[in-house]
């Protein structure tokens, strides 16, 4: 019973907070899925400035990073929210995985334990965000337990979710894979990287808010 | 040598969350490939991937964990009406759920019903066990 009156207290203050159109907008998804480069596409074509650096290399984002009071607009709508680029949540860190990528034993150790930090502080702030928007990287297998978790967890939150397919613009791509597997969700398949189809992302975007 | 061990859901119905994960973590970092019956609450897996995190250091690298659910995507009202009893009934004992030490399990593949564990021994890849429903 005091779960319900919970819930329903909670769900009232979410709906008071999602009518301001000044929310958490949380980026998630596995490494590597391309949550850094899709938020600074949104950086750039909104506010025209990066939010944080990419690389090739896994866990480049190690750490929470928010940029604030970011407003978009679309047929006469306006959202503002708060952006938050989670580092990519993983089961499993092996600092010999950087040292093949070119790294020396003292940095990559430090990355690995940085890393472990990241993931740990990404799931803590699932319970902080207002909407979610999952990249998942197109060319991959969507089965994975992580893609799975990360979803369900949201699900048993109550949070708005939109699935982002990146990395379309890749002949292994396949949009078809990611729907099939999170049917009950709007997926948006998007090259975040050279912008494409970020229309139909910032449609889904409202969609899902406004 | 691999060791399989297999967790009943009758050994963990009575468990808080905390203990469940626990000895979870606790086999796996025995280096035992756990088979559980039925799956861990969402809240749960997301706390066992963060307890794994803490625990990762030079000789732990972390999990590899996948979930086998019997529900079909293919559904008729019949089965869809009947699954949803059993889910009611069941809740999370369905299904099975595996989890190894990212050390020796590289990798799992999953299709909705099907999972393929990829173990790594001594350096060996090799596809040690393929489940089809």
């Amino acid at each position: 019973m005091i779960n319900l009156v919970k819930t329903f207290i909670a769900k009232i203050l979410k709906n008071i907070f999602k009518k301001k159109k000044h929310i958490k907008l949380g980026l998630y998804g596995p490494p590597n899925g391309g949550k850094t480069t899709l938020a600074n596409k949104i950086c750039q074509d909104w506010l025209g400035e990066d939010m944080g650096t990419v690389s090739n290399i896994a866990h480049e984002t190690r750490e929470i990073q928010i940029k604030e009071q970011v407003s978009i607009k679309s047929k006469n709508k306006e959202l503002t929210f708060n952006l938050v680029d989670t580092p990519g949540i993983a089961t499993k860190i092996d600092y010999e995985d950087f040292m093949k990528a070119g790294m020396n034993e003292a940095k990559a150790k430090k990355r690995a334990k940085e890393a472990t930090k990241g993931v740990i502080d990404a799931i803590k702030w699932l319970d902080d965000m207002d909407t979610v928007i999952v990249v998942l990287d197109a060319t991959k297998d969507p089965y994975s337990q992580v893609n799975i978790t990360i979803i369900g967890n949201l699900a048993a939150r109550d949070i708005p979710v939109l699935i982002v397919a990146n990395k379309v613009d890749l002949r292994r791509a396949s949009m078809k894979k990611v729907e099939s597997a999170f049917p009950q969700y709007d997926v948006v398949g998007i090259s975040a990287k050279y912008g494409r189809n970020m229309d139909k992302f910032y449609e889904g975007l409202f969609a899902l808010v406004g | 040598m691999l060791t399989l061990q297999f967790i009943p859901y009758a050994d963990m119905e009575d468990l808080g969350s905390a203990r469940r994960v626990k000895k979870i973590l606790d086999l796996v970092k025995e280096n035992k490939i756990v088979l559980l019956e039925g799956r861990l609450k969402n809240e749960e897996e997301a706390d066992l991937i963060a307890i794994t995190m803490e625990e990762v250091g030079d000789k732990f690298k972390g999990i590899e964990l996948a979930v086998i659910n019997p529900d079909s995507k293919d559904k008729n009202f019949l089965r869809s009406f009947r699954d949803g009893i059993a889910n009611a009934l069941l809740g999370d004992r369905k299904g099975f759920t595996v989890i190894g030490p990212a050390s020796i399990v590289k990798e799992i593949k999953k299709d909705p019903d099907k999972i393929q564990l990829f173990t790594d021994e001594k350096g060996t890849r090799s596809r040690k066990k393929k489940k089809k429903r």
